[in-house]
């Protein structure tokens, strides 16, 4: 299937938003947009903005201007205030450049705390364990352990989280993420501190997210091999400001681009 | 080697889910409780019964609860006292002046009161964190008993504050002796140990934890903030009040609100941080290695003033208790900070191999 | 409304808030310069008042007693740091608080073992009379002794703030407080430092410990003293040596206010909530206290 069949309408649009802290701007007027099923890559040197920017779109930080507009469930919202529980009920999920597991609980638990929003069952019912609230939890099980096969961690289900190498606590927390259903995936830095066959193997996944369950995922990754691989269309970031847009190629190519961040083409 | 665990497959998911999923455990358990509903009651005499199962199985209660708030749900809290006296006198307002509930249903609506009052000062803890949520639950526990002093008609206008529990009578049957209030009281944290067991590892649990251990990325993945640290607030307080009660109707008998100041919510608290934090078990084993301890000690001097002639008096006795407390919370935190729990967790995972090194 | 009696239990509030100023500033050295929050400082204020009462009891010189108290309370500060803060350094803040939890248990058993348990009287020299040119101006009543220790929390606030503003030892204290990796990188030596602060805690705890001791008799009651700075803690947060100060006053007037001009009105006694519950408000409001840094949270 190539791109333009798998690619569908634009469901995110993220529409002039700048972000300052205090003194610093860490956004201006950045714009662009991401279609469905598409993998949007973000890239740009340190302290460009990129995490900042996930974290607009996922309502942990509310820009001072600009909105975010984002098409769920057919319908069209627009918001600037919105917060991260909300877009969680959206269906946006994500992962975190600094791994945000739960370590005092086990992989299992973790990703079944990603079904959380699912789960309608009061608390009465599951303090008691009969019927309904049995019923859920042994559903919500049955999801997870796919996803569990998806990513093959199922050795490590059992383990606590804080036990875990680098490379496999990165793996639970896509799961995780996965466990939502998401429609829209955001990555940060999802091969960060990988080795070679660990990034190799990310990859893998991401794609496969990405072919098996439709996911439209939006990343940002610093390793260029994996940015041109992988993604459709890439934005480029440049202390806050948008410098360039377009499929790998193109960006490759953009003299900005090349100066503030690729070095010499090659 | 003292069981063996191999081949005992789960082939389905509900299996697995079981909370004593290993065979040999499950006839332990049962076997702990046939103990416990039978064997005690008929071969324990009345000191044991009254003075230290009783108690015993009250302070779980109260440890399970604040467990509950502090262990699972990372809020610390330091008004436990506070909770269990609004369960004692709020029941014994119940009892007072509506006869015809009956007490299992005094003692459930005291628990909520417990509960209500839990929320109340749980709201802080939307805004505040650590140490700082630890002074507001301070304001509690010194608002709250204050205000049990105070209002007269919480302890029906008793000059001093003291109340009398009235008898617990259910069905007809009065519960007056000392095995029938021990088997009451098992009753009821049996199925209340049994209920928590059951949160913990479902959805509301797994909230719990996730809030401890990172509420901001809870947060980012759907879980609502407020609902979860209240819903937190608010079962650890019925649990403490309904232990409030069993303590003030199947144990002290008398209660004054000087029963329930900070000491008690510092003794709760140890129970937790020596059982094991986040562990039911661990609120068991803490409960019951605090409880016994006080005994334990004047045992043991008793018996070096005995053998060496000299007078230990009750004020060495007690100090002595007292540093042996904070050094023993203090080992338990460097060593093993997840208490008695995790000991009794590595203990049966080296028992698995004994006598082979690995 | 007699204009007089409020001045006067303002300024009872004020320097009884001083006195709780005293303690808050041992709690305010330590976890300026580790970051932990010492529970055990009313402990130690109670072990500094007993050993120096019953020193003096044994017949020995004031100033002698004074030393040797000191020496005491030095040598204490810096075992507790070797015994229990350096075995837990990379727990979390939870885990030290309650470990100084364990040892208020331990120090307040230890003193009762060693110096036994009836309370002390402590004698300083200044009565606690009002100051005659107030009371006869002004029919203001306010006692010579709490003038007094104002004057002495003031004194030594004042040479606390020199000390870290302007000495060696103060920067390398306020480096450590900020990060220690970063401290150790450039070669200031962390276990010195720390053994210095829980020294100078222990000077702050004895120097508290005289002034309540003299007021309210050295009893265990003093131990509970170390609860009350915990408001003022928040209200001046838990960093700034002038914030314990100010946050002092004001909970120590506060309180005193309300217990007199509110108390009456639901049946008294407010004096052992009202503290904490204004803590409380101001936390809602400004969780990290007045003079307090914010708290970010990245994720």
């Amino acid at each position: 299937m190539n791109q333009e069949q798998r690619v569908g309408e634009v469901i995110l649009s993220v529409e002039s938003v700048s972000l300052a802290f205090g003194g610093v701007k860490a956004l201006q007027e950045v714009s662009f947009d991401v279609r469905e099923h598409e993998i949007r890559a973000i890239i740009g040197p340190n302290g460009a903005g990129k995490s900042s920017m996930l974290n607009v779109i996922n309502g942990v930080y509310h820009p001072q201007q600009g909105k975010i507009r984002l098409r769920a469930d057919g319908a069209w919202r627009e918001f600037r205030d919105m917060d991260s529980h909300e877009a969680a009920s959206l269906g946006i999920a994500r992962t975190f450049q600094n791994i945000a597991l739960f370590k005092g609980m086990t992989v299992l638990d973790n990703v079944l705390t990603g079904r959380n929003l699912k789960m309608r069952v009061s608390f009465l019912e599951q303090a008691i364990w009969i019927g309904r609230a049995k019923r859920e939890e042994l559903e919500h099980r049955r999801a997870v352990e796919e996803i569990i096969d998806f990513l093959e961690i199922q050795h490590i289900r059992k383990t606590p989280v804080g036990k875990l190498p680098y490379g496999l606590q990165k793996r639970v927390e896509l799961a995780r993420a996965l466990a939502a259903e998401p429609t829209l995936l955001l990555l940060d830095e999802p091969m960060a501190g990988m080795n070679l066959e660990e990034k190799q193997d990310m990859c893998r996944f991401v794609l496969d997210v990405n072919d098996h369950y439709g996911t439209t995922i939006v990343l940002i990754e610093h390793d260029m091999g994996v940015v041109m691989d992988i993604s459709d269309r890439v934005v480029v970031l440049d202390y806050g400001r948008k410098i360039a847009d377009g499929t790998p190629d193109e960006v490759r190519a953009n003299q900005a681009v090349i100066d503030a961040y690729l070095g010499v083409a090659h | 080697m003292l069981y063996r665990e191999a081949g005992q497959f789960k082939s389905t998911y509900a299996e697995d889910q079981q909370i004593f999923p290993i065979r040999q455990d499950r006839f332990a358990v049962a076997l702990l409780l046939a103990v416990a509903f039978v064997a005690v009651p008929l071969f324990a005499n009345q000191y044991w019964l009254s003075a230290i199962l009783t108690p015993f199985l009250i302070f779980a209660l109260a440890a399970l609860g604040l467990n509950i708030l502090t262990g699972y749900a990372g809020q610390l809290s330091l008004g436990t006292a506070a909770f269990m006296a609004v369960g004692a006198f709020m029941a014994y307002n119940f009892v007072l002046r509506m006869p015809w509930l009956g007490v299992i249903p005094s003692f459930i609506l005291a628990g909520l009161c417990a509960a209500a009052v839990g929320i109340v000062f749980g709201l802080p803890s939307l805004r505040i964190k650590g140490f700082y949520l630890a002074v507001a639950t301070l304001a509690c526990q010194f608002f709250v008993l204050w205000a049990i002093q105070r209002i007269g008609w919480i302890t029906n206008y008793s000059a001093s504050g003291v109340i009398t529990a009235q008898k617990i009578e259910i069905l007809g049957y009065v519960f007056d002796t000392p095995v029938r209030k021990y088997v009451l009281t098992l009753a009821i944290v049996a199925v209340m140990a049994l209920m928590a067991k059951n949160l913990m590892r479902s959805e509301t649990g797994r909230a719990f934890m996730a809030v401890r251990d990172m509420d901001v990325a809870a947060s980012v993945i759907g879980i609502p903030m407020m609902k979860t640290k209240l819903l937190a607030f608010a079962i650890s307080s019925f649990y403490c009040g309904v232990a409030g009660a069993l303590f003030a109707y199947t144990y002290l008998g008398t209660v004054e609100p000087e029963a329930f100041t900070l000491d008690l919510s510092f003794r709760i608290l140890f129970m937790v941080i020596i059982g094991g934090v986040g562990s039911i078990l661990g609120s068991f084993l803490g409960a019951a290695f605090i409880t016994l301890l006080p005994i334990f000690l004047s045992v043991l001097f008793g018996g070096i003033s005995h053998a060496t002639g000299m007078e230990i008096s009750h004020a060495v006795v007690s100090n002595m208790e007292l540093i042996i407390f904070g050094g023993l919370i203090i080992f338990f935190l460097i060593v093993e900070p997840h208490g008695l729990a995790r000991l009794w967790q590595i203990a049966k995972e080296k028992l698995r191999l004994w006598p082979f090194p690995h | 409304m007699n204009v007089a009696f409020f001045f006067e239990v303002l300024i009872g509030g004020l320097l009884a808030g001083v006195m709780y100023s005293l303690v808050a500033l041992g709690f305010v050295l330590i976890y300026k310069a580790s970051g932990v929050f010492n529970f055990a400082q009313g402990a130690m204020v109670f072990l500094a008042a007993l050993t120096f009462v019953s020193i003096l009891k044994m017949g020995i010189n004031f100033w002698l007693a004074l030393i040797i108290t000191l020496g005491v309370m030095v040598v204490l500060g810096m075992s507790i740091e070797k015994v229990v803060l350096r075995p837990l350094i990379n727990q979390p803040p939870i885990t030290l608080f309650m470990a100084t939890i364990g040892l208020t248990f331990v120090l307040e058993g230890l003193s009762q073992l060693v110096w036994g348990s009836q309370p002390h009287g402590l004698e300083l020299g200044i009565p606690d009379v009002p100051m005659e040119w107030l009371s006869q101006k002004w029919n203001i009543n306010v006692s010579q002794f709490e003038v007094f220790a104002a004057v002495v929390a003031g004194a030594m606030v004042a040479g606390l703030a020199l000390f870290f503003q302007y000495t060696r030892i103060g920067r390398a204290l306020r480096a450590v407080a900020d990060d220690h990796q970063a401290a150790m990188a450039v070669g200031i030596p962390l276990k010195h430092i720390w053994a210095i602060v829980w020294a100078v805690a222990g000077f702050v705890a004895l120097v508290a410990g005289l002034m309540w001791g003299a007021r309210n008799g050295v009893q265990f009651a003093l131990t509970f003293i170390a609860l009350k700075a915990l408001p003022v803690l928040i209200l001046g947060g838990f960093e700034s040596v002038p914030g314990a100060i100010i946050g002092g006053l004001i909970i120590g007037a506060s309180e005193k206010l309300a217990e007199v001009y509110i108390g009456p009105m639901v049946g008294g006694g407010i004096e052992s909530w009202f503290a904490y519950v204004i803590a409380l408000l101001f936390l809602l409001v400004r969780p990290q206290g007045l003079f307090g840094e914010k708290i970010i949270d990245r994720v």
